[in-house]
């Protein structure tokens, strides 16, 4: 009999042995499968983020094979009839090809856009969970500090991506960024014709924008995200802390398998619900906006989600303009405090926190565990104080949509936005504030007098009494003594095992419920013994 | 002396010779004639030339523009006033407006106002398109002015493309690049072009209602209007939209909108699902 000399199974070994005998790559590459990352949902908001880069990378390839980043003009001769024989840019025209021409240009036109708009909507979720669980804290103030700059770098990839194709809107919004840098008091005008190399428009900013879009700020973008991840992986990942939890330990699962197959699944949803936006919604329809023309401004022109805070900051600002009489006379015009000072002190702000906060509370010390928001109410408060700044800023950049589509006056939703910006934010602050000691003051109370079970006792006295299920042995005050470690307290009987075992399966149960064990809380039910009638108590006959 | 003499005088004088004496009678009665002809001929100018409407008090009105009138004393008279002079702060003088006006005005419900706002809003009609016509006949009868051509497919022959660049240039400021409208100052806006007709987007280009300027023949010719209604109404109103839905073409605002709610919704609720599966 002949033996069999090439055995299948034996393969991937065999090629891991070779490997390891030449690169010496076992003992490294097992420190890294074997490392362990906590499981929580909001650790993955960070994943959406980069999930998403994934994905603009990929889409972005696509287009490029038939984007054409020039300023040419050309006589559209495509397949969209009613812009047939207009004249335009050659960017707008290879624009509306992989719109129309290209198969599946489309769609992919749209997974990019799409994923923008989520790459930075990740971006943000994803800082706001660091922020208010104090994850900034030492000794990851840096990788704060490179997250607050991806977001600025991604709203660069994203306005020069918005640029690039050259349609009304997108001269409309370069029209302004060069207003904008045009406001910069001494060097506007230098860094104006440098950039767009001479007088607005001129004829080479789409060929630079490209550039820019397609691979400096895409290196910059993986450089930073590089540095982020090996940050995380260097420092290790904060946790909740819990049972066996402290700051010198993490818990969680192995990288290898478990972590990693999720992570991947988890990539294909992410790849999913983008490809599904694409393929279902609209996005930027360049078609109806029509070839870029210094005198077409449509209504209701907006820049995308994260640069409307700009857009809403510069229709809020009162038009103060300085008047520097040097010379012949200096203006600083109003754009430049919303446009230019504004954003700058957000990014100081932005990136200084985790500095501003240590030396404020005087805490120098490392911190791996994460904080509940309820437990650092003024951290919490300041945060809800910046989302709702963000959040006027970016509904007044809208505010004449909302204003036409709402039948509101424009000039009422201007200045609700001008009052808002001032007085919401501390009304915000107070209120979170409140909400957090409230909530405290609730997880103490339930840790002393244990949870409510929804009993209603009566005395025999006649009076009424909840009966609350402590938590711990009572003392002669039916008081607990549990310290508050920082994480949920059950609130719900059925958090303490009061329910029988849930029921598995979504909407319908996968198995048959099993008899639910009686609790010692609630006897068995009997059924109601017949009532005899009430009399006088006197025999009758 | 006499070449000098020549040659100062004009060359019909030198053509005709030298002036013959003519008697004292004659060149009265040639005065004469020629008084009487100049009489004439001013006379005959002014009764030309003059507006007539002020030599006759009340010009009879044709039977349609007496219906619409009947009508107008019911309904419009209360703000348009007595003659349709206009109300002091109620509404505008309709002298001269033009049956163009009437139309776009009532058929597209507009008039008559539910109330004194900063716009009047598009609403059910009121009047049937009979009673709409002799409306617009009695305006027209009051004072003119412009008229909407007849037919109710006013872009048979427009130019898609022509009419999107003049449409980009004349309208989208106002009433965006979907056609879907905008604010202006002040609670007034521009209307969504949706539900509008051919002949109502002709009508209210010639006429410049409310806040919206007037686009004469002068500026717009006919020819190019029909581009331009040719455009909202075979682009903007009947696009099947490509890429999906449209999210009702506000632009990027509503697209924010959908990212947050529709994208970081599903992935927030996937990572909950994921990181429950342990």
């Amino acid at each position: 009999m002949k033996r069999r000399k090439f055995d299948v199974a034996a393969v991937p070994g065999n090629t891991a042995r070779a490997v390891d005998d030449r690169f010496q790559v076992a003992t490294p590459l097992r420190r890294l499968l074997n490392k362990v990352f906590p499981d929580h949902w909001s650790f993955l908001l960070g994943e959406i983020a980069l999930f998403s880069f994934i994905v603009l990378l990929l889409t972005g390839v696509f287009l490029t094979f038939f984007f054409e980043p020039s300023m040419t003009e050309v006589i559209y001769n495509g397949s969209y009839a009613p812009l047939r024989g207009t004249p335009m840019s050659a960017a707008y025209a290879s624009s509306l090809d992989i719109s129309f021409d290209v198969r599946g240009g489309l769609i992919m036109r749209q997974m990019h856009h799409w994923a923008a708009l989520l790459f930075m909507a990740a971006i943000v979720v994803h800082m706001l969970r660091i922020f208010f669980t104090g994850a900034f804290r030492k000794p990851r103030e840096t990788n704060w500090i490179i997250g607050s700059l991806l977001f600025w770098v991604g709203f660069l990839a994203g306005f020069t991506g918005y640029s690039l194709p050259d349609d009304g809107l997108s001269g409309t919004g370069l029209r302004i960024a060069s207003a904008i840098m045009l406001s910069i008091p001494v060097i506007g005008s230098w860094v104006t014709t440098s950039i767009f190399g001479g007088e607005f428009p001129g004829t080479i900013i789409i060929s630079r924008f490209f550039i820019a879009h397609v691979l400096l700020i895409p290196a910059l973008l993986v450089a930073l995200i590089s540095v982020h991840l090996g940050l995380v992986f260097k420092q290790k990942h904060t946790q909740w802390p819990g049972p066996g939890r402290t700051n010198g330990n993490v818990v969680g699962e192995r990288m290898f398998p478990r972590y990693a197959i999720k992570q991947g699944g988890f990539f294909m949803v992410v790849f999913g619900v983008i490809a599904l936006m694409g393929g279902l919604f609209q996005i930027n329809p360049i078609w109806l906006f029509g070839p870029y023309e210094a005198w077409v401004v449509s209504a209701a022109s907006q820049p995308d989600w994260y640069v409307m805070f700009l857009d809403g900051s510069t229709r809020l600002m009162p038009d103060w303009e300085i008047f520097i009489p040097i010379g012949d006379g200096y203006v600083i015009p109003p754009l430049f405090w919303p446009t230019v000072v504004l954003p700058g002190i957000l990014v100081g702000l932005s990136t200084l926190y985790p500095f501003l906060e240590a030396r404020y509370l005087k805490d120098y010390r490392s911190h791996n565990l994460l904080q509940r928001p309820r437990d650092v109410p003024f951290r919490t408060g300041l945060g809800a104080m910046a989302i709702t700044f963000y959040v006027i800023l970016t509904l007044s950049g809208a505010n004449d949509v909302i204003a036409d589509k709402f039948h509101i006056s424009l000039n009422a939703m201007t200045w609700a936005g001008r009052i808002g910006l001032l007085i919401l934010p501390p009304i915000a602050y107070y209120v979170t504030y409140r909400l957090c000691l409230g909530l405290q003051q609730h997880d103490r109370e339930v840790l002393a007098h244990g949870v409510e079970t929804g009993i209603i006792r009566r005395l025999p006295d006649g009076r009424f009494v909840e009966v609350h299920q402590p938590l711990s042995a009572p003392d002669e005050h039916g008081h607990g003594e549990l310290p508050y470690a920082g994480w949920v307290v059950p609130k719900k009987m059925n958090r303490l095992g009061a329910l029988g075992p849930a029921v598995r399966g979504f909407f319908y149960p996968i198995e048959k419920p099993a008899e639910a064990p009686v609790s010692p809380g609630h006897p068995p039910v009997e059924p109601r013994a017949e009532r005899a009638e009430i009399g006088s108590g006197e025999k009758q006959s | 002396m006499t070449s000098d003499n020549d040659r100062r005088r004009g060359l019909l004088a030198r053509l005709r010779g030298r002036p013959v004496a003519r008697s004292r009678g004659r060149r009265r009665l040639g005065a004469a004639v020629r008084l009487v002809a100049a009489l004439m001929l001013a006379g005959g100018a002014y009764t030309l030339l003059a507006p007539s409407a002020s030599a006759q008090d009340n010009p009879p009105l044709s039977t349609a523009a007496a219906d619409g009138k009947a009508l107008f004393d019911v309904s419009c008279v209360t703000c348009h006033g007595r003659n349709a002079q206009g109300v002091e702060g109620r509404g505008p003088s309709l002298i001269g407006v033009g049956a163009a006006s009437v139309e776009f005005q009532v058929s597209s419900g507009r008039m008559p106002m539910a109330r004194q706002e900063a716009q009047a809003a598009r609403k059910p009609v009121v009047f049937s398109p009979d009673e709409i016509d002799q409306l617009a006949a009695y305006v027209q009868e009051l004072g003119g002015g412009p008229v909407v051509p007849a037919g109710d497919n006013l872009h048979a022959d427009g130019n898609v493309a022509i009419g999107g660049e003049l449409y980009r240039i004349n309208c989208s400021q106002c009433h965006a690049f979907s056609g879907g409208g905008g604010a202006l100052s002040s609670g007034k806006y521009a209307p969504s072009l949706r539900p509008a007709t051919d002949r109502q987007i002709y009508a209210a280009m010639l006429s410049g209602p409310q806040n919206m300027p007037v686009f004469g023949d002068n500026q717009i010719t006919p020819e190019q209007k029909a581009d331009i209604i040719a455009y909202i109404q075979q682009t903007l109103n009947s696009d099947g939209d490509p890429g999906g839905f449209n999210l009702g073409r506000y632009g990027p605002s509503t697209e924010g909108i959908a990212i947050f709610l529709v994208g970081i919704v599903a992935l927030v609720f996937a990572s909950l699902w994921i990181a429950g599966k342990s």
